[in-house]
Order: C-alpha cells, then sequence, then structure tokens
C-alpha cells in the first residue's frame, strides 16, 4: 500500500461528491491510500486570489504547513485548489513571501495534481492489470481546462500547449480518444454564475468543436470544469439553438467502468447527461 | 507629466505605481498580441489585454480604473504561458481589482466583485465554503431574484439534491482562530 497526503477541496466534499467517490474507487482498486490533510481549509479559489493577494497566500500556507508536517506527498485532484497551491509553494519558497509566518513552508514535499500523479509509468501499469472491459466503442476527447498545466513556471507542467496525461489514461482505458483543438481552452467556470452569458459562449464553443471532432463525451479532470460543462447543457441548447446532449466524465470515473467496479454506475447517475448509455455502463 | 508635440499627456507615475505595487514588470511589453490573439474572454473586453497595458504605459488611470477588462479576465493563464516577455497579466488584473475595491465604489462588473466578497466572506466563516449558503447570500445581495433567475436555480437546486450532491450542512474546520487571524491579520476585509 503506497501512501500519499490528500487535500480533497470544499466541492469534493459537496457537488463533486461524484469525483470524490471515483477517486476513492480507483484509490482502493490500485492500493494507494489518500491521507486526507488534517483539518484542512479552503484555497481561496478565484474569489481569494482576485480580491486580496496576501489572504489568498495565506490561506495557501496554512494548508502546505499542514501537508508538511504529515510528511507526504500531496496529491490534488481540484486543478484550481492545485493551481492555488503551487502558486502559494512558489510565493513561500522561491518569492520570498511571508506574511503568516505561523505557518513556514519549505518545499520538503511535491505537490502533486491527481491526473498527473496516476498517468505516472508505475500507477498506470498497475492500471492496465485490472481493466477488465476496455471501452473500445467510445470515442471522446480530454479536456483540460486552464490550471492544471499553466503557467507552467508555477505549475512545473513541461507540455501547457499540449498535456497529454489524460490521453494516456483514456487510452488504458481502451477508449477512442480523438484530437481536438480545444483541450486547454478555459470553460470560464468562475463567470458561471455572475455573467452567464459568457458561460454560454465559452462552452457552447467547447461543445461545437468537440461534436465536430465526432466525440461523443468529454472526459474531464476538474470538477469545474465538470460541473460547468455538464449542469447547464439545457440552458445553453436554448440560448444557442442547438441542442446538446454531451456526457462529461471524469477520468476516475473511466478507470472504473474500465476495471468493472460496479459503483461506476452510481457515480455516473450523479450526472446531468447520463453517461452511461454511452460508456456502456447499465444504468 | 510629460508631454510631445501633439499635445499628447504621459503620466508616467502611474507605470511606477503599478509596478511596484504588482510586482508585474510591464516596461517590457512591445505589443505583440499574443495575450489578445489567445485571451478566450477577449470578445467581451473593453479593452484588449495588451490595450490594457499599453494604457498604463502612458498613464491612462481614468481608462484602466474603468475598464471592465480586469473582471472579465477568467485568470485561465493563456496570456502569461504565451508571453514573450513573461508579463503576468493575470497578476496585474487580480491588483487592479483589489485596488479597485479598496477605494470603495462600484466596481465595473458589480455582480462579478459581488461573487468573489460573498465567497471569500463564507471561507472566513468557518474556513471552507459552504455552496448553499455562498449562493443564497450572492443571489439576495445581487438583487438578481428575477423569475427566470429563480425557476433556473430551484430547477438545479433540486437536480443537485435528488442526485445526492447537494451538501445540506456547512463542514469547517477545527481550528477556525486560525482562520480568523489570517482573515484579520491579511486583511480580509476587501
Amino acid at each position: 500500500m503506497s501512501q500519499v497526503s490528500y487535500y480533497p477541496g470544499c466541492s469534493l466534499h459537496a457537488t463533486a461528491r461524484d469525483y470524490q467517490e471515483s477517486i476513492d474507487g480507483v484509490a482502493a482498486l490500485l492500493g494507494l491510500e489518500l491521507k486526507e490533510v488534517e483539518d484542512w481549509n479552503c484555497c481561496g479559489a478565484t474569489a481569494a486570489h482576485s480580491i486580496n493577494h496576501d489572504l489568498s497566500l495565506g490561506l495557501v500556507a496554512r494548508n502546505l504547513h499542514l501537508a508538511e508536517k504529515a510528511g507526504l506527498d500531496l496529491v490534488v485532484p481540484c486543478a484550481l485548489c492545485f493551481h492555488e497551491l503551487k502558486m502559494g509553494e512558489k510565493a513561500l519558497t522561491r518569492d520570498g513571501w511571508s506574511k503568516a509566518p505561523q505557518f513556514p513552508f519549505e518545499g520538503r514535499i511535491k505537490i502533486w495534481d491527481l491526473l498527473t500523479f496516476l498517468a505516472q509509468d508505475e500507477w498506470l501499469e498497475k492500471f492496465k492489470a485490472k481493466v477488465v472491459k476496455p471501452l473500445t466503442d467510445l470515442k471522446a476527447v480530454c479536456y483540460y481546462g486552464c490550471q492544471v498545466a499553466r503557467p507552467p513556471a508555477v505549475t512545473g507542467h513541461p507540455a501547457p500547449e499540449n498535456p497529454l496525461e489524460m490521453e494516456k489514461v483514456a487510452e488504458a482505458c481502451g477508449v477512442q480518444v480523438l484530437d481536438w483543438s480545444h483541450k486547454t481552452d478555459c470553460c470560464g467556470a468562475s463567470h458561471s454564475i455572475p455573467r452567464p452569458d459568457l458561460l454560454h459562449k465559452l462552452v457552447g464553443d467547447l461543445y461545437d468543436r468537440a461534436l465536430e471532432t465526432g466525440a461523443r463525451a468529454v472526459i474531464v479532470s476538474c470538477q469545474m470544469c465538470q460541473a460547468n460543462l455538464d449542469m447547464y447543457q439545457t440552458e445553453i441548447s436554448q440560448a444557442r439553438g442547438r441542442e446538446y446532449s454531451l456526457p462529461i466524465i471524469y477520468f476516475t470515473e473511466l478507470m472504473g467502468a474500465a476495471a468493472g467496479l460496479k459503483e461506476t454506475r452510481t457515480w455516473m447517475g450523479r450526472h446531468f447527461v447520463d453517461p452511461r448509455p454511452v460508456v456502456g455502463v447499465a444504468s | 507629466m510629460t508631454s510631445n508635440e501633439s499635445g499628447w499627456q504621459v503620466d508616467y507615475s502611474y507605470l511606477k505605481e503599478v509596478q511596484a505595487g504588482s510586482g508585474v514588470e510591464l516596461a517590457g511589453c512591445y505589443q505583440c498580441r499574443k495575450c489578445s490573439n489567445g485571451c478566450p474572454v477577449a470578445f467581451a473586453m473593453d479593452l484588449r489585454p495588451e490595450q490594457l497595458v499599453k494604457l498604463i504605459l502612458l498613464g491612462d488611470r481614468e481608462r484602466v480604473e474603468g475598464s471592465h477588462t480586469v473582471w472579465i479576465c477568467a485568470s485561465c493563464q493563456t496570456c502569461l504561458t504565451r508571453c514573450p516577455n513573461d508579463i503576468d497579466i493575470p497578476r496585474l488584473a487580480d491588483w487592479l481589482k483589489e485596488q479597485y475595491l479598496a477605494k470603495g465604489g462600484t466596481p465595473p462588473e458589480p455582480r462579478t466583485a459581488l461573487f468573489h466578497q460573498v465567497f471569500l466572506k463564507d471561507v472566513g466563516r468557518r474556513g471552507r465554503v459552504f455552496e448553499g449558503g455562498m449562493m443564497r447570500d450572492y443571489y439576495l445581495k445581487s438583487g438578481d431574484l428575477s423569475v427566470p433567475t429563480m425557476i433556473k436555480n430551484a430547477k438545479l437546486g433540486l437536480a443537485m439534491f435528488r442526485k445526492g450532491r447537494l451538501a445540506l450542512m456547512p463542514k469547517g474546520v477545527k481550528a477556525k482562530g486560525e482562520v480568523k487571524r489570517l482573515f484579520k491579520e491579511l486583511g480580509g476585509k476587501p
């Protein structure tokens, strides 16, 4: 059993329960123990860095401090939390930011986003050995959104314009992965409440491009992207005069489906657009 | 203040002020527009990112501060990733927003500002965000209580509840004092 620290973030305890459940299922399948950071707090998200820089870093400093005390590398499923934690890491270890000295952090642990962590050869080989039902009928595109890879000076990502981790995982699941131009375009999640008009344009364009490539589903690794692309399809269909019904699937759910985990049915049942028919999971 | 033959007034002090405050070096911008060409929300901006930078270089404080651009920025980091001069426009946008709110008054995108404020206030209460309570506060304060919005939100809320994705009770950190201290010391009342 390998152990890592785990920072779920606020939404994996609530609206992104499906993501959390699928992560738990896949971790158990692979023999990975996720030890939740003791008493973690919200990363501050877009709100904090938009209107209070120091508070944003202070909130992150507390989390990094708690994680470093636990001594294990830190794995983060939410792209936004990952990005904020990496911003904090840079500020505290490279830029000399020190306005929350009660939460020191020396940078002795590595911060991973969950997708990049699981796409390492070691874990991918373990996973391939568990695949019992390759999803060979599914044509899909991989959608990364903004925060996992950009900016590379903060995330350390080697290929921010063309990340390939999700493709590796999806192909291990047997999926026919299609190439497309919009894999790292922004979905505008932070605007979904105050400016839904922006969302209609950004997300609607993503649907159009995904459909043009022949995709029957979009694979994601970020619960903000998932919610943003999944929840508002009826509204976006009305706004754009085109009927959309495109399943938005977490890569961890696909791993569950390919490994024949029966819980996959429940996770996918929590979505707005039901992915089970295109994935070939009984509903 | 310097003026050239055309009478154009250039206020170099504004650039100094912005660079010192935000920590973002702007003088290296040579207007290649890579930022704007890749920006997913440039279509909704009144000033494109490279125009915003240029106006700061020229010291046009009024147009910069009155612009919707920094409020429309989605913080997607594409511009910074591609900028040949590593100009951190997302950080610049955040700094300008923070300065705007510190001065008081109604920001160019009041609902976006309110959403950030309500979110952060909710984090300050218990150290974690409670999506249900935060959304309630946002809609009450935004005044966006039109019938279509209410119906849309009621439908979404009900669907989330049915799918088991709506937390009904907030969860918080145990060490609330530590979080409250951060808010107090780092100016958590924007």
